[in-house]
């Protein structure tokens, strides 16, 4: 079994520093007791596909709002160390909330860094199951080292050709060794501190089949709230106003609580 | 919310924590998040203890910087920034402390300014703790289920008995009445005492002092700060990642010190009388350096002062008129009676892992140790394991009492360092990755299912 206790990768060779690229919107009336949400996007994305839509929507809401984009050549270790530095240099217990790729490396952050809560949207933590759908969805794309994601997977049916197809041109495909970590790893550790965690995905995701959620929910003892209609980067399709309002209700909550 | 009782306020299931330094605040979060509500008393009005340098109390000096380096000495749930250096400065270190408690909100458990003088035992595993104002006002008893120390133990200053003390008629201070250089500019400087805080003074008395003598008991271990390019602890970490047998690292040291340092006796030094890590590692890169200049001239124990001389080992005699004593401190527990925690006539507590007591099982001690590497995640993951002892004697008294039976069995060789060289400032040494072992044992059997 790992150890939590004995981090040799971290203490023989650390992470190096690099200059992290976090987009951030705060709230008018900073209400100290609320805790910030930080943004964690796939390996595909950057922080832009969350400052396009819900980091600016978060901060109406009141909560400050961050998104950190994956370093270049980057891989899980050195993207979970990203995430913990910049949840730790913000000035209270994060929530985190990864999309796609990202919510596997908010599942690995969550067993070292205690969040104050986690949201996983569309999570791609069943690395077989996502690898499966989209050879089904399309094989071509999903090719070992050629990864290319088309409109189809990502988007629903409402969002434009155009606007589809200008998303498409940001993204970017890991490197090899990534990829393979996505479908080979090891089991997310449990989380530290006891976080609430809320699943959000929707069932025409063509990246992330149903059982997957369901398989990823019941991993947190929850069940996945769906947003039918709607592709995978619930962020960006046209109603992407429904999840964020979902996820900052259920915030709302368990904060209260 | 309180329920007064004749004179003493029950504070129920309540933890009470005693200091807010690093330790302390591991324990309130750790505390916290296993859904115990919190007390802690802090005499000073900020969070850091001993790094709190703003307070006159503070040990530190300016230039105080880790010692072990910043991966090995951060708490492993939050991270030091890693665009800091590696070994950060002191303030850096205070400002890490502070951000620890405000971003975890440990601020609302904490009650600055207030002392705690004494701990009984309330019976029922319950204590009574006395708590009082530090302007020496009110005092105040509160009843809490269990108590946790994280008083630190580098506050009480341990100062050999000299001969002739009396009659001496320069200065003579403390380690912990140092802090700063101008303290020493152009004084004839007298530092006694090997360890990282003597060889540290005797370093900047080197730079600003017009004569140093730097005094040993014996010859020590000089680690570098920086080893084949990496920090020294970074090189320790790998050579136990590989698991080599202690034997095996300790010739490795002796090598690399060998062929990148020399003989160390070249420049005056006794020869070490012990292998490495049987003494708590001094790492210091500018000793060595200052020696080959003749700016720090090595001598032996000091037999006596005479007026404004001192006498030496070898007999000769020198003249200072500053002294400092880099001699160490001494852990203080004034507000608990000695038997609660085992603590022999010589102040030496017997605590299991350094940190239960054998008799209470509601009695937990933070921090009491001295590692080859930070103590932060070592106090991490103590009160980790303290908090989910507390946990499990509440949900399941069946499984605790297993634990406890299974680890009174538990040998002290297994977690303690084996073979040190007696003296006080070896109570508490262990080796932190094998004392790492044994908690993460424990804290595996302590698990709530």
């Amino acid at each position: 079994m790992r150890s939590e206790l004995l981090r040799f990768d971290d203490w023989v060779s650390p992470v190096p520093a690099v200059p992290r690229e976090v987009v951030s919107a705060l709230p008018d009336g900073r209400d100290e007791d609320r805790p910030p949400l930080l943004f964690v996007p796939g390996l595909c994305h950057g922080a832009w596909a969350f400052a396009e839509h819900w980091v600016d929507h978060t901060a109406t809401r009141g909560f400050a709002a961050y998104a950190v984009s994956p370093r270049d050549r980057c891989d899980l270790r050195t993207y979970a160390h990203d995430v913990i530095q910049v949840a730790a240099s913000l000035p209270r217990q994060a929530v985190l909330v990864g999309h796609g790729t990202g919510a596997l490396v908010v599942a690995r952050v969550l067993g070292r860094y205690p969040a104050r809560a986690a949201v996983m949207a569309a999570p791609v933590l069943d690395g077989w199951g996502a690898f499966g759908a989209a050879l089904r969805a399309n094989p071509f794309g999903t090719l070992p080292g050629r990864l290319r994601l088309g409109p189809r997977q990502l988007f629903g049916s409402g969002l434009t050709d155009a606007a589809a197809a200008a998303y498409l041109g940001r993204l970017r495909a890991p490197g090899i060794r990534a990829q393979v970590e996505l479908v080979r790893h090891r089991a997310p550790p449990r989380p530290v501190g006891h976080p609430p965690v809320l699943v959000v995905g929707s069932p025409d995701d063509r990246v992330v089949p149903r059982s997957s959620l369901d398989r990823t929910a019941g991993r947190y003892g929850t069940a996945p709230l769906l947003f039918p209609g709607m592709g995978h980067d619930l962020m960006l399709d046209t109603g992407w106003v429904e999840p964020i309002d979902a996820i900052l209700d259920w915030l709302g909550k368990e904060l209260a609580a | 919310m309180l329920h007064v009782t004749g004179e003493v306020a029950d504070r129920h299931d309540a933890v009470c924590v005693i200091g807010a330094g690093g330790c302390g605040l591991a324990a309130i979060k750790n505390l916290r998040e296993h859904g115990f509500a919190v007390d802690c008393y802090e005499r000073e009005t900020s969070v850091g203890g001993a790094w709190n340098w703003r307070h006159d109390r503070s040990p530190m000096y300016a230039s105080t910087h880790l010692i072990s380096s910043r991966p090995l000495t951060e708490f492993p749930d939050f991270p030091m920034p890693d665009t800091w250096p590696d070994y950060p400065h002191r303030s850096q270190l205070l400002s890490y402390l502070e951000r620890y408690a405000a971003h975890f909100g440990l601020g609302e458990h904490i009650w600055f300014g207030t002392e705690v003088v004494a701990v009984t035992p309330a019976g029922d595993g319950h204590w009574d703790v006395t708590t009082r104002s530090t302007g020496g006002g009110t005092s105040r008893i509160l009843r809490y289920a269990s108590v946790v120390v994280a008083n630190g133990h580098n506050w009480v200053p341990k100062t050999p008995a000299f001969e002739g003390l009396m009659t001496y008629r320069g200065m003579m201070i403390h380690a912990s009445a140092y802090k700063n250089p101008a303290q020493l500019r152009g004084r004839r400087v007298l530092v006694i005492g090997g360890g990282n805080t003597g060889c540290d003074i005797a370093v900047e008395a080197a730079q600003q002092a017009a004569t140093v003598w730097h005094s040993t008991r014996r010859g020590y271990w000089y680690v570098p700060k920086y080893i084949f390019g990496r920090p020294a602890d970074q090189v320790n970490a790998l050579m136990q990642r590989w698991r080599l047998p202690l034997r095996l690292r300790q010739w490795l040291v002796q090598r690399t010190l060998r062929l990148t340092l020399g003989d160390t006796t070249r420049y005056g030094l006794p020869a070490p009388d012990h292998r490495p890590f049987e003494s708590h590692p001094v790492v210091n890169s500018q000793l060595l350096y200052y020696l080959a200049h003749g700016r720090i001239t090595p001598v032996p124990d000091v037999v006596r002062f005479d007026g404004g001389a001192v006498e030496l080992a070898d007999g000769r005699t020198i003249d200072p008129d500053l002294v400092i004593s880099a001699t160490g401190y001494l852990p203080r527990f004034e507000f608990l009676a000695p038997e609660l925690l085992d603590t022999d006539a010589e102040g030496r507590p017997d605590l299991h892992l350094h940190a239960f007591a054998r008799r209470h099982p509601t009695l937990a001690v933070v921090g009491l140790l001295q590692g080859d590497a930070g103590l932060f995640p070592l106090a991490h993951w103590q009160s980790v394991a303290v908090a989910r002892w507390l946990r499990l004697r509440v949900t399941d008294p069946d499984r605790a009492a297993a634990v406890q039976q299974h680890e009174a069995n538990r040998s002290a060789r297994s977690w303690s360092r084996r073979r040190v060289v007696p003296s006080t400032r070896h109570w508490f040494e262990v080796g932190s990755v094998a004392y790492l072992r044994v908690l993460e044992d424990l804290l595996r059997r302590l698990e709530v299912a």
